[in-house]
């Protein structure tokens, strides 16, 4: 079962796409206003695209540029009922070809009511403002609850199949400090206690207040039926240091939790059973300086 | 080392790579004497499986002599001649315990990938694409065996190679196809595809109790080596009008009483014009990964209440599949990928008593350095290449 971005993470990903959007749209009417008012229908007014391009490419950058990227919704709304009302003074002119402004219209009408879902979706929801993500993750592993709590317990472990994780020391009576990889080669830091746990059956944890970091996480072991070992839920909610940037900077390094966690439940699950992480890293191939298959790299980091 | 790399469609070649080493402490380092090119590494060769990377060293079917054990092995000693069965298996996971091996847990590094393709990820393979584990293959002079306890089986009698390679993968593959058309006595099997384990599958459907096993087939040498080693009738698809109806006519009108389809995804069927046509349209524009033309035919023609098992390799979508012929006749499908590590030691046990000599299917034997030829020459059939294994220098 798994629940890899929740609603909140979808219409932050919807708004990276928007945001994207407005920066080529932007991008297009700056450098190629001729073809773009050729597309579009409108009269080659081309000093008034250039500008609804500057207009297009700012509230692109907003949207990224934000721990929340509303404001940059809300102004990127603002200017689509701007191209709206350009659009319909058009329409009425002589110059201009009717059936070429009303797809137009109605394209921009269509991106509009996107553009109000998605303001109003991330408005309404703290979490994604923030750019928590969250993640779920089930697995049964052929080991007993004991076992398998005991391992965990002991944070300094985690690393071993947690691979984005650098280190966990213990600092104090419950609490740790863990060290992960960040995208290009930098590291976040953060502290974390264990909040509440009971012995074979579950361990909760959460950063510290005042942290770069904002995570809370939660382990369930549950024995499964027909003695056929146990299984273990894993729920987890992060926010990157940067909010919704560090997020999507995140996906594009590979860094995403959503993506991690699955893997490194699978590794949890060889080590358990297995003594070891199956590793295929090292092993010979016949491309140029024996680099890393594309593939196997992109799935296990 | 030298080995066979994988570079795109119809590009196979043996290039210098580095020498594998111990990376996990169950890991055991192979000095390969012989492997082979098997059927399925013909998908990889003509592009139908995703996931596989320019540079990917290619082979599954491999044995040889430990050169090298990592620190936890404790069954295998340097010396040792193994034959390596080609699903990776973990030994302790849930399936493991179940003999289910090519369903291991924890073979496959990139299961996650599996998992958005077919559901579930099974076990890791050597040198079948990054889907499966993108583990470097047995085409080479060496090769890395992971879980080096739990996999390979050693021979410790003075069999010949080739009387054990096939250990390794289509020998099970043949027998496990058998196994699953659960045979009574009287029963008649019909076997699509006379290729190394279609000659397998029915040598164990006669093994098994089979009284009568019909071999189908469009290669007459195929054909006529059935007849030869395994006292098969044979089907030349080519010569009827109907295999349907020539296997009714063989069968009192009620059809073979099980039914082995190991042709799988790249069906030739020429004799089936448009069908063929049809389904090579869909897969040129992929709307089809697998090409079931033996597939439908096994479900048509097999009697009510029969087996149908898939030894043959299919990877993703089929079309056209009559499911209503299976539901409303009860039929029973049957496959997967073999459990090997299930079947290495009964098997052995087999050979080394003489029942079985796995040996006939060999045709070709070429030194590695020419497996490019291999590959082309038992990809177009000629020179009447059913089997051919390739010879690390020594």
């Amino acid at each position: 079962m798994k629940d890899n971005g929740s609603n909140n993470g979808k219409e932050l990903q919807l708004a990276c796409g928007l945001g994207w959007f407005s920066i080529g749209l932007g991008l297009a009417e700056v450098l190629a206003p001729g073809a773009v008012a050729h597309l579009t229908g409108l009269p080659p007014r081309r000093g008034l695209l250039r500008l609804f391009g500057f207009r297009e490419i700012a509230t692109g950058l907003a949207i990224f540029s934000q721990r929340r990227p509303v404001e940059g919704l809300w102004a990127r709304v603002a200017g689509d009922v701007l191209d709206l009302a350009v659009l319909a003074s058009a329409y009425g002119s002589r110059k201009t070809n009717p059936t070429k402004i009303t797809a137009s219209i109605a394209a921009v009408a269509g991106v509009t009511a996107l553009d109000v879902y998605c303001g109003q979706a991330i408005h309404s929801n703290p979490d994604a403002m923030q750019g928590v993500q969250r993640v779920r993750e089930t697995l049964t592993i052929n080991d007993t609850a004991e076992n398998l709590y005991n391992f965990w317990h002991q944070f300094e472990n985690l690393p071993g199949f947690m691979t984005h994780l650098k280190s966990v020391t213990k600092i104090g009576e419950n609490r740790w400090h863990w060290v992960a990889k960040g995208p290009a080669r930098t590291s976040v830091e953060w502290d974390a206690e264990i909040v509440a746990h009971r012995p074979n059956e579950f361990i909760s944890w959460r950063s510290l207040e005042g942290s770069d970091v904002y995570t809370v996480g939660t382990v369930h072991f549950e024995r499964a039926h027909g003695g056929r070992g146990t299984i273990i839920r894993v729920e987890m909610e992060y926010a990157p240091p940067a909010g919704a940037l560090g997020a999507t900077v995140a996906k594009l390094f590979g860094e995403a939790p959503q993506k991690q966690v699955p893997v490194d439940l699978r590794r949890f699950k060889q080590l358990m059973e297995t003594g070891e992480v199956l590793r295929t890293d090292g092993q010979p191939s016949g491309r140029p300086g024996n680099r890393r298959s594309k593939i196997d790299l992109m799935l296990q980091h | 080392m030298k080995a066979n790399c994988w570079y795109g469609k119809k590009d196979v070649r043996v290039e210098e790579v580095p020498d594998p080493e111990i990376i996990n402490m169950n890991d055991a380092i192979v000095r390969i004497t012989s492997t082979a090119i098997c059927g399925s590494d013909l998908h990889l060769y003509n592009g139908f499986v995703p996931a596989m990377e320019k540079g990917d060293i290619l082979g599954h079917e491999f044995m040889g002599e430990v050169v090298e054990v990592g620190p936890s092995v404790k069954r295998l000693q340097m010396g040792d001649r193994v034959v390596v069965p080609f699903p990776i298996a973990c030994g302790q996971c849930f399936f493991c315990e179940k003999g289910l091996f090519s369903l291991c847990e924890n073979s496959n590094p990139n299961s996650v990938l599996a998992e958005k393709m077919w559901g579930h990820s099974p076990a890791g393979v050597y040198g079948y694409s990054h889907l499966l584990g993108g583990f470097a293959g047995g085409q080479a002079e060496f090769a890395r065996v992971p879980f080096a306890d739990v996999n390979p089986i050693k021979i410790e009698s003075s069999l010949t190679d080739e009387q054990v390679l096939f250990l390794s993968d289509i020998l099970p593959t043949g027998y496990m196809a058998a196994e699953n058309c659960e045979i009574e006595p009287g029963d008649t099997v019909a076997v699509w595809g006379c290729g190394p384990v279609g000659q397998f599958a029915i040598k164990s459907a006669f093994l098994l109790g089979a009284e009568q096993v019909i071999g189908i087939d469009q290669v007459p040498e195929r054909l006529d080596m059935a007849q030869r080693n395994t006292g098969a009738e044979v089907i030349n698809c080519s010569d009827v009008d109907s295999v349907i109806e020539t296997l009714k006519d063989m069968t009192g009108g009620r059809g073979p009483d099980r039914c082995i389809d190991a042709v799988g995804l790249e069906a030739d069927g020429h004799a089936h014009g448009f069908q063929y046509a049809y389904d090579r349209f869909k897969q040129s524009v992929m709307s089809e990964t697998d090409r079931p033309i033996a597939l439908r035919e096994a479900i048509l023609s097999c009697r009510n209440g029969g087996t149908v098992s898939v030894p043959g390799v299919y990877g993703g979508f089929i079309d056209k599949v009559p499911f209503g012929s299976v539901m409303n006749r009860s039929l029973t499908i049957k496959t997967g990928q073999t459990h090997v590590q299930r079947y290495m030691r009964p098997l052995l046990e087999m050979i080394e008593k003489g029942e079985i000599d796995p040996s006939f299917v060999v045709t070709h034997r070429l030194p590695l350095e020419e497996a490019a030829k291999g590959y082309a020459m038992f990809n177009d059939k000629e020179d009447h290449c059913v089997k051919i294994v390739l010879k690390p220098a020594a």
